[in-house]
């Protein structure tokens, strides 16, 4: 569309109030276009919420690996963690400031892998099937960590626990809940909703949100 | 191919409930909908300054050039109350869609078929069993849906009237908090008993769907699955107000 259009009689309520974020200025500054604040933590998944006893949990790195490793519940808290306080957007608008999490590193998990020279995507796989695709350069660096606690307690099954991949810099979706593994390809697979409609790539600075965006 | 805004003609709104309205739109670039897909809307203001959000269609794909939307009031949202307030018949709203390819149910898809809604989460689910009907199918379907009370129950008119169209559809409702006088159906939430005796007569080989707050489609989706419904024949979503 190229002139703007102006719905008639829309003005918007846009103070973004109070709450986490910091400023008004700073909490409109900090969300991406398209979406609105909110202190809420909503849910939205597409079947069942999966229940796997933690001591069958596993998190495994395959594919293109010098050598897969698996770690158990007991072993992947041991692994270094920290705290991370990241914006977390959803494609259904909501964006959430200055959400607290605590987990592990991609980074530390791929610390003791050597990648092969072809490595370029990672697939994440879960409990219940879904799966979610992300370019390696996407989750390295900082960028993706594998949750167990949000807000100072265990993340709730709903949320994806026991452990959820996050990746603040993408829509929500990449954030698979209940992950189980990362699978390391040299091409990119399209996940769960990546085939269903929803964009590859899902920048929410670049409001990627559906297939062409 | 990118799934362009376009401008809608609203032609017509219509009150389901008190905080409850329909609003059909005309669509200049209508796309053939699978039941229980979205649109994105798109409300601007003079200075450039503008939302979106995410609606289910409410109607079936059967219906062409047009589409309906649902829209509860939430209040002090920042949409809902501009739809029902400010917008009238003729208004134009940026629209864009059809979005969404799992939660959906096509009449191929067959059946029996087990929809459980509370409060307007049963607007996508309403796509289904208006396209069910349409469609010509006689797929067993079951509408379970849970709303506060009798004149909170959105759609009400039309769910009785294909319910008695004895095709293989029917409705069965929970009113949580207030029932009227002489009211024999359930008058509680949704829990595990009532699923299972929803469920009861459409048997093994059900696709279930669930729409609306949180709270509600875990224990949909969780008795379920209790109940022997395989995990990968539930399909939900969460619906309804998210804290704005």
């Amino acid at each position: 569309m190229g002139e703007r259009f102006v719905t008639r009689g829309f003005v918007g309520r846009r103070e973004p109030g109070a709450g986490a974020g910091g400023s008004a200025d700073e909490r409109r500054r900090r969300t991406p276009p398209g979406q609105y604040l909110t202190d809420d933590f909503p849910v939205l998944s597409a079947g069942p919420t999966p229940r796997t006893p933690l001591d069958r949990w596993s998190l495994t790195i395959e594919g293109l690996v010098s050598e897969p490793v698996t770690w158990s519940w007991a072993e992947f808290l041991a692994l270094p963690a920290r705290d991370w306080v990241v914006d977390i957007s959803c494609v259904t608008k909501w964006t959430h400031l200055d959400m607290r999490w605590r987990g592990v590193g991609v980074d530390t998990l791929l610390e003791s892998i050597d990648l092969d020279p072809k490595a370029a995507f990672a697939i994440a796989y879960c409990d219940g099937g879904y799966t979610t695709n992300l370019p390696l350069a996407d989750v390295l660096n900082n960028q993706a960590f594998v949750a167990y606690e949000y807000d100072g307690k265990p993340l709730a099954p709903e949320h994806g626990g026991p452990a959820r991949l996050v990746v603040p810099a993408r829509y929500f979706w990449k954030s698979a809940k209940w992950i189980r593994g990362i699978r390391i390809q040299d091409r990119d697979e399209p996940g769960f909703w990546e085939s269903l409609g929803y964009n590859n790539r899902g920048d929410q600075w670049l409001e990627e949100r559906y297939s062409g965006d | 191919m990118p799934i362009d805004w376009q401008l809608a003609t609203v032609t017509a709104v219509r009150d389901e409930t008190p905080e409850v309205r329909s609003f059909t739109l005309g669509l200049p670039a209508w796309a053939t909908h699978r039941p229980g897909q979205h649109v994105d809307l798109r409300l601007t203001a003079k200075d450039g300054y503008s939302v979106e959000r995410s609606y289910s269609i409410a109607s079936e794909p059967e219906r062409v050039g047009e589409i309906d939307i649902t829209v509860e009031r939430i209040e002090g949202g920042e949409v809902s109350p501009f739809l029902h307030e400010v917008v009238v018949p003729g208004d134009r709203l940026e629209v864009r869609g059809p979005i969404g390819g799992y939660f959906v149910w096509e009449a191929d898809l067959g059946g029996p078929l087990l929809l459980v809604a509370g409060g307007s989460g049963v607007v996508p689910l309403m796509a289904m069993v208006r396209h069910r009907a349409r469609a010509g199918t006689g797929v067993a379907a079951r509408l379970l849906l849970s709303s506060r009370g009798p004149d909170e129950i959105i759609y009400a008119d039309e769910l009785e009237r294909l319910a008695g169209a004895n095709d293989g559809f029917d409705v069965v409702h929970a009113l949580t908090r207030r029932q009227p006088p002489g009211w024999t159906g359930y008058a509680r939430r949704i829990d595990e008993q009532m699923l299972a005796e929803v469920l009861q007569p459409l048997g093994a080989g059900t696709r279930a769907y669930a729409c609306g707050p949180t709270a509600l489609v875990e224990t949909v989706a969780n008795g379920l699955v209790r109940l022997g419904l395989p995990p990968d024949r539930i399909r939900t979503e969460r619906f309804g107000p998210t804290g704005t």
